[in-house]
């Protein structure tokens, strides 16, 4: 607010409650003894002339002190914030910070505890998934079954591995595909041969002196991260090329483009935006999509 | 009676009636009520405990392992016994209140101020504070003696032990009304160490004041000055309405006799005792006939049949009667004004109650994943991704499932035997797989429908899409 406007709301108000109270006292009468009427009569009823009762102008009179107080206290002068320093932002902030501690000393509870124990835990899957759905979901989609080059995160297929301790360092560090574009190094004729190579891989049909030209360029360039037999590794996040789950699509096309300009997946680091407990709980929800919960050894099923 | 108190209440007797009221208004005199038993007040009785012990027992009244009557602003969940109110139950809480109104309506024109007199907290209230007024400071005549008399101990030690007995009916009503927002065997520990948190004591301070204040002083003038339904409930009055009545043929002209003599035969039978003045909570002369002021409490009622019976003249000088009956004349029936209130009612409660039992206990939302219009899927299928919202609104743990309809060949995957906790919400990632070649469309709408296991009948529908490329 500008300094004209301030002063502006300042003055108009002090003038209002000058006013208010001016009018009140100015108009005050003492009872009278006999009955004063204002002259109006309707119907046979008149209108009297009393002064005003007392309690309603000692009430008055305590809603004016009262505004005193609070534009002293609270901010309603212009720009002059208050003595007390409050804002609507400041209850805000307050209010989130007393929900984050309440919610906290039950996440940290958790956060004492392995992911294998309480990714079964209905308040974890709950709260899990209201973490996801606010941070995750967008691009491994609302259940989780992942989108076009987001990977499904509840198909035991893991780019990273899908140990408790490989999922939580995902979502504390990401991650960083590499796939190199092989077009300049192997060409055309040597782009089909692999991806015919790749196919047969998945026992899919493909031109056989196609795949056998293709397994040598195999051997050469992309063992190395793939593994010889193309099951992967999940130390590089090298995907496996054999089980039929494709990141980017597995038709002929969609692995020759792959091969010809590479991939760079990206995972972002969450590090920064959720914090520790949030991590654990929401690696524990990852942890427990589409597992069978291990039942606990009890007198009763042994 | 004694002469002093004579002087404190409007010289009624003296003057005509209606500038006696309006000089009693603009005086504004301390009302010293005289406390008087009989029919009436036994009714009153008998309406107003059972109402004061229900207010002040049902937060202790537990259900389903919470207490049965709670408003939970918090968490917005409005608990009354097994029934829970959610935010978006609104339209019911407008149902209630229009009932409310209408029940009031209907009454009020039927049977005059029933309310005022009988159930208005105000009027019960201000009756506990005047009992506990009469049990320490003793009747009438003693209490405008004490008043008068300067400060000794005697006065003082009868003043501290009626503001003590008003504070801790006070105190109690304050908790017992913040103890429907915060469960009372949570509140009243806290409370008791003060380790309460600042809202809930400032509201039990907030209401024990309040309480305080208008039962102790405030009193009648709460419903002479503030109260709107005082000043509109003449718009639903008729001839046939009951009100407290002064039989003006029968009473005047008033004057003094001795008691079971035989009267001049000019003289009514009223003897001008001024109980009924007396008595009278809001401090009006009913012989002056209908005023705004009356509460219908029938305290005047109650007085004068006590005279009437030890003058040996037959009760009933003052009583609920209608305009029409005191004339001798028939009732006509029920006015079409009062007609027209019962069936706003009838229809009012017809809708509430349909409204209530056919709620669905189950609540589904959808929200299509806007990350991807399509995901391509193997065997030239394609998926559609989907938020469900789910809430159960049931008072037991319930497993649901998700039906969809809208669409031939397809297949869900998810959202079977999803089980929910009573009264929590809960999000559920779904897909849906189809063949592009059997949709008629490019956007085909469906709509999902979640069933409830416990209960087939409980179900909640809602709609959305399913995009596919264009072929």
């Amino acid at each position: 607010m500008s300094d004209f406007w301030s002063v502006w709301i300042i003055v108009l108000t002090s003038a209002q409650l000058i006013a208010a109270l001016w009018i009140l006292l100015g108009n005050r009468k003492k009872p009278a003894q006999e009955i004063k009427t204002t002259g109006h009569q309707y119907d046979g009823l008149e209108e009297l002339d009393n002064p005003l009762p007392t309690w309603w102008v000692y009430l008055f009179i305590s809603t004016i002190v009262w505004s005193v107080g609070y534009l002293v206290l609270y901010p309603g002068m212009g720009n002059y914030p208050g003595l007390l320093g409050w804002s609507s932002t400041g209850q805000y902030d307050v209010r989130v910070a007393k929900a984050e501690d309440q919610y906290r000393a039950m996440r940290d509870r958790y956060l004492a505890m392995p992911i294998e124990e309480i990714a079964f835990d209905p308040k974890v899957r709950k709260m899990g998934r209201r973490l996801f759905g606010n941070n995750c979901a967008q691009c491994h989609g609302s259940d989780a079954y992942g989108a076009h080059g987001f990977p499904n995160l509840a198909d035991n297929d893991w780019l990273y591995g899908g140990t408790p301790e490989a999922i939580k360092a995902t979502l504390i560090h990401g991650r960083q595909a590499a796939m190199p574009a092989w077009q300049a190094i192997l060409g055309d004729a040597g782009i089909k041969a692999t991806t015919q190579y790749v196919l047969s891989l998945n026992a899919r049909e493909a031109d056989p002196s196609e795949a056998a030209r293709g397994a040598q360029h195999f051997q050469t360039y992309c063992a190395a991260c793939h593994g010889a037999d193309g099951k992967g590794n999940q130390l590089m996040g090298a995907p496996n090329l054999t089980n039929g789950i494709w990141l980017y699509g597995g038709t002929a096309d969609q692995i020759a483009h792959t091969l010809r300009n590479g991939r760079n997946g990206k995972m972002p680091a969450f590090s920064s935006t959720l914090t520790e407990d949030k991590i654990h709980i929401l690696t524990a929800w990852v942890y427990g999509l589409n597992r069978t919960p291990v039942v606990a050894a009890t007198a009763a099923n042994l | 009676m004694n002469s002093q108190h004579d002087q404190v209440i409007a010289v009624d007797a003296a003057v005509p009636a209606e500038v006696s009221e309006l000089d009693k208004r603009q005086r504004r005199e301390k009302i010293y009520t005289r406390a008087i038993e009989g029919y009436f007040q036994r009714l009153r009785l008998y309406t107003g405990w059972p109402l004061l012990l229900g207010y002040f027992l049902l937060p202790w009244l537990n259900l389903d392992g919470r207490q049965a009557v709670l408003f939970d602003l918090p968490e917005r969940k409005f608990h009354i016994l097994s029934v829970t109110f959610w935010p978006q139950d609104l339209v019911l809480l407008a149902f209630i209140l229009i009932i409310a109104a209408f029940t009031l309506f209907a009454v009020t024109a039927l049977w005059g101020r029933l309310w005022c007199g009988y159930t208005c907290p105000q009027t019960v209230w201000t009756a506990i504070f005047m009992y506990i007024e009469q049990r320490f400071e003793g009747s009438r005549n003693q209490r405008i003696k004490l008043d008068q008399e300067p400060l000794s101990w005697q006065k003082l030690r009868k003043k501290t032990l009626k503001h003590s007995g008003w504070g801790f009916v006070a105190a109690l009503t304050g908790v017992t009304f913040v103890s429907y927002f915060v469960p009372i065997r949570q509140l009243l520990p806290e409370l008791l160490s003060l380790s309460a948190d600042l809202t809930a004591m400032s509201f039990v301070l907030l209401f024990t004041v309040a309480t305080y204040l208008n039962a102790g002083y405030l009193r009648e003038k709460v419903c002479t000055d503030m109260c709107p339904y005082a000043r509109f409930q003449s718009v639903m009055f008729d001839k046939n309405t009951l009100v407290v009545t002064y039989d003006t043929k029968r009473g005047e002209p008033r004057g003094s006799r001795k008691r079971f003599t035989t009267k001049d035969p000019h003289q009514g039978d009223c003897i001008d005792c001024e109980l009924c003045v007396q008595v009278c909570p809001t401090g009006i002369d009913i012989r002056a006939g209908l005023q705004y002021e009356c509460i219908g409490c029938a305290l005047c009622i109650d007085a004068c049949d006590s005279i009437m019976e030890k003058m040996g003249s037959p009760k009933g000088l003052v009583s609920y009667t209608s305009e029409n009956a005191l004339a001798g004349q028939k009732s006509t029936g029920i006015p079409l004004k009062t007609l027209g209130y019962i069936a706003a009612l009838a229809v009012m409660l017809a809708l509430f109650s349909t409204t209530l039992l056919t709620r669905s206990l189950v609540e589904l939302s959808v929200s299509r994943d806007r990350g991807q219009l399509f995901l391509p899927a193997p065997n030239g299928l394609i998926d559609n991704v989907y938020e469900l919202h789910l809430t159960n609104r049931s008072a037991l743990t319930d497993r649901y499932r998700i039906e969809v309809e809208g669409m031939t060949e397809f297949s869900i995957l998810g959202g079977d035997a999803i089980m929910i906790p009573s009264g929590e919400l809960l999000e559920v990632g779904i897909r849906l797989r189809a063949d592009p070649n059997s949709l008629p469309s490019s956007g085909t709408q469906i709509l999902f429908r979640a069933v409830s296991n416990n209960d087939e009948s409980v179900i909640a529908e809602a709609e959305s899409r399913f995009i596919r490329p264009t072929l």
